[in-house]
């Protein structure tokens, strides 16, 4: 099976409680699946967090689900690990996603990799395997600055350099932004622009004023406007534009 | 789009007397006792037609295809053989879902912490020695091994040989680390990358030896290069390999092999002497020994040479005076 290489546009989000500001985040994430980007979200608890927080992270479940990605609630001791894990894990299922749907449109409707016989899956998943590692990456990371999550940023910070390690041990070439939302003036701020390597955030979430309201759709929705400016950015210099996305029609 | 969500949620459980058989090949298997469980489905003993097996279920097809993969790849190592062999690879439908498993040989064994528990401190080296020989086959044939700990380790036997049971995390040299554990794993520890290289294989070795000697995995504090360091150093079973571990964890050893050879001859000195395995040397003596010995082979042996000719004048002495009497 010989597939086109391309770029995966993957989006983590990492947030302790519920949006209460603009847009619904799961429309957004449906819309950015739309798009082709897929959204990966991490729910941090704290140990003897309330039952009511447990509760609020619900959301965090439906926005994967509705953005196509991968989720995870995880108390802050754990989250390197998890959000190495989550961003794997994402962009393996973004591939599957992909390659479902052109098996489809050979075999035939409701074919998916798991009704294949074993030795023919093993096959497609080398594959699976092949393009997660060699695959170009564009990461949008959406860092939740409300109040409460002030005393984790520095872990949150530390798994994102480890994160770093990680994807820069991939063969394929990666870029990330970093955003925080709420921002100082608007609801979504860019923290750090586009870059191939996270090691430079220790001067980023000092910038950070931890607000009060948790707008998680308009940061969604930020992102999906990120990447299409990249993208249009990048046709007009290039003149072309590979895709690879499980959306239908671009 | 994805038709079933096979990630989320619901863990399979097998129960003993449960008998699964797959879609595609038919083969039934009758569980007997769960293994273990780790991060991509459980192990369970089972009899099959050849007798006893593991049989690892899981919920996840895409890791359980990819760990089939590796296992097949390991097949195809030459020689001799590292990890478990793979029987057979099927789904069980159970409820309208699918449960992929797959079946591998049965190793009886015991973890590593038991069998140091029954043990002479000087098998760690032993063990180690062995898992690099291993390692350095696997590296040969174009693979890194990357979530080695104990865990996934067996000590099968007698003769006690060191075994890998799960291989889910071995990875083709060169691509990105497929799975590991914090406290095995150099980027942790801020002492590397995630590459697939012998040299990440040789810390994760060096750490096992490492959390041999503190069963506790302790977390890394400012400076991951200077704890290490300080661990290695105020360990009575560790600083007997101090100089070979310290190697291994800052990356000097560009092959298991070239580690091995060190902790081989190192282990050949420190046995000099001594016949028996079973007689426990006291720490203290067997660390003062050990510096002078890795690096002054030569001057060892002259120093032996010296001596066995004093010991043979001062026997010639006493026969002259002896004779003279």
């Amino acid at each position: 099976m010989e597939m086109k290489k391309g770029t995966l546009r993957q989006v983590l989000l990492i947030t302790d409680g519920c949006s209460n500001h603009g847009e619904d985040p799961i429309a957004m994430a449906a819309l950015a699946r739309e798009h082709g980007i897929t959204i990966n979200v991490i729910g941090i608890l704290e140990e003897n967090s309330p039952e009511y927080h447990q509760k609020g992270l619900r959301e965090v479940e439906e926005i994967a689900l509705s953005g196509g990605g991968v989720s995870q609630i995880v108390y802050t001791t754990q989250l390197s690990q998890t959000v190495q894990m989550v961003t794997k894990k994402g962009m393996t299922q973004t591939i599957h996603g992909v390659i479902n749907s052109e098996l489809q449109q050979i075999l035939g409707k409701e074919t998916t990799i798991e009704d294949l016989p074993p030795e023919k899956r093993g096959e497609v998943m080398e594959v699976v395997d092949d393009l997660g590692e060699t695959m170009d990456l564009e990461l949008i990371i959406l860092v939740d600055a409300s109040g409460s999550m002030e005393k984790k940023l520095a872990t949150v910070q530390e798994s994102l350099i480890d994160l770093s390690i990680s994807v820069n041990s991939r063969i394929g070439y990666n870029q990330f932004a970093l955003f925080a939302f709420p921002g100082k003036r608007d609801d979504t701020e860019l923290l750090i622009d586009w870059t191939p390597r996270l090691n430079s955030l220790t001067q980023a979430f000092t910038k950070i004023s931890s607000g009060g309201i948790t707008p998680t759709g308009p940061a969604i929705k930020a992102a999906i406007n990120e990447f299409t400016n990249r993208r249009e950015k990048r046709r007009l210099i290039t003149g072309d534009e590979e895709e690879y996305s499980e959306g239908s029609g671009f | 789009m994805m038709k079933k969500n096979t990630q989320k949620g619901q863990v399979f459980k097998l129960h003993p007397g449960d008998v699964i058989s797959g879609k595609w090949h038919r083969n039934e298997y009758s569980i007997i006792r769960e293994l273990g469980s780790g991060a991509t489905g459980t192990v369970y003993l089972a009899s099959g037609q050849a007798g006893k097996v593991a049989v690892k279920a899981g919920h996840d097809s895409m890791a359980i295809i990819s760990e089939v993969n590796v296992l097949k790849h390991f097949s195809r190592v030459q020689g001799k053989i590292l990890g478990p062999s793979l029987i057979d690879v099927d789904d069980y439908v159970v409820n309208g879902g699918q449960v992929p498993f797959y079946v591998m040989e049965y190793l009886k064994g015991e973890s590593l912490f038991q069998f140091m528990k029954n043990h002479n401190e000087e098998w760690a080296g032993i063990l180690l020695v062995q898992l690099l020989t291993d390692l350095s086959m696997l590296h040969r044939a174009g693979w890194v091994f990357g979530d080695l700990k104990p865990d996934n380790l067996l000590v099968v036997g007698p003769p006690s040989r060191i075994r890998w049971i799960d291989v889910g995390g071995t990875t083709q040299i060169g691509r990105s680390i497929k799975e590991y554990t914090e406290f095995f794993d150099r980027g942790y520890w801020g002492l590397g990358t995630r590459k697939a290289e012998p040299s990440y294989d040789l810390f994760s070795a060096c750490m096992i030896m490492v959390n041999l000697a503190v069963p506790s995995r302790f977390e890394k504090k400012k400076e991951g290069r200077q704890q290490l360091k300080d661990v290695v150093r105020s360990s009575p079973l560790l600083s007997n390999y101090q100089t070979i571990l310290l190697k291994g964890l800052y990356g000097k050893y560009q092959s298991a092999e070239e580690m091995r050879n060190e902790l081989v001859s190192s282990l050949n000195n420190k046995g000099r002497g001594k016949v028996s395995g079973a007689s426990q040397t006291s720490v203290g003596s067997r660390r003062s020994t050990h510096k002078k010995v890795i690096k002054k082979n030569k001057r060892a042996f002259m120093f032996e040479t010296v001596l066995l000719g004093s010991f043979l004048f001062i026997v010639y002495l006493f026969y002259l005076i002896s004779q003279t009497m």
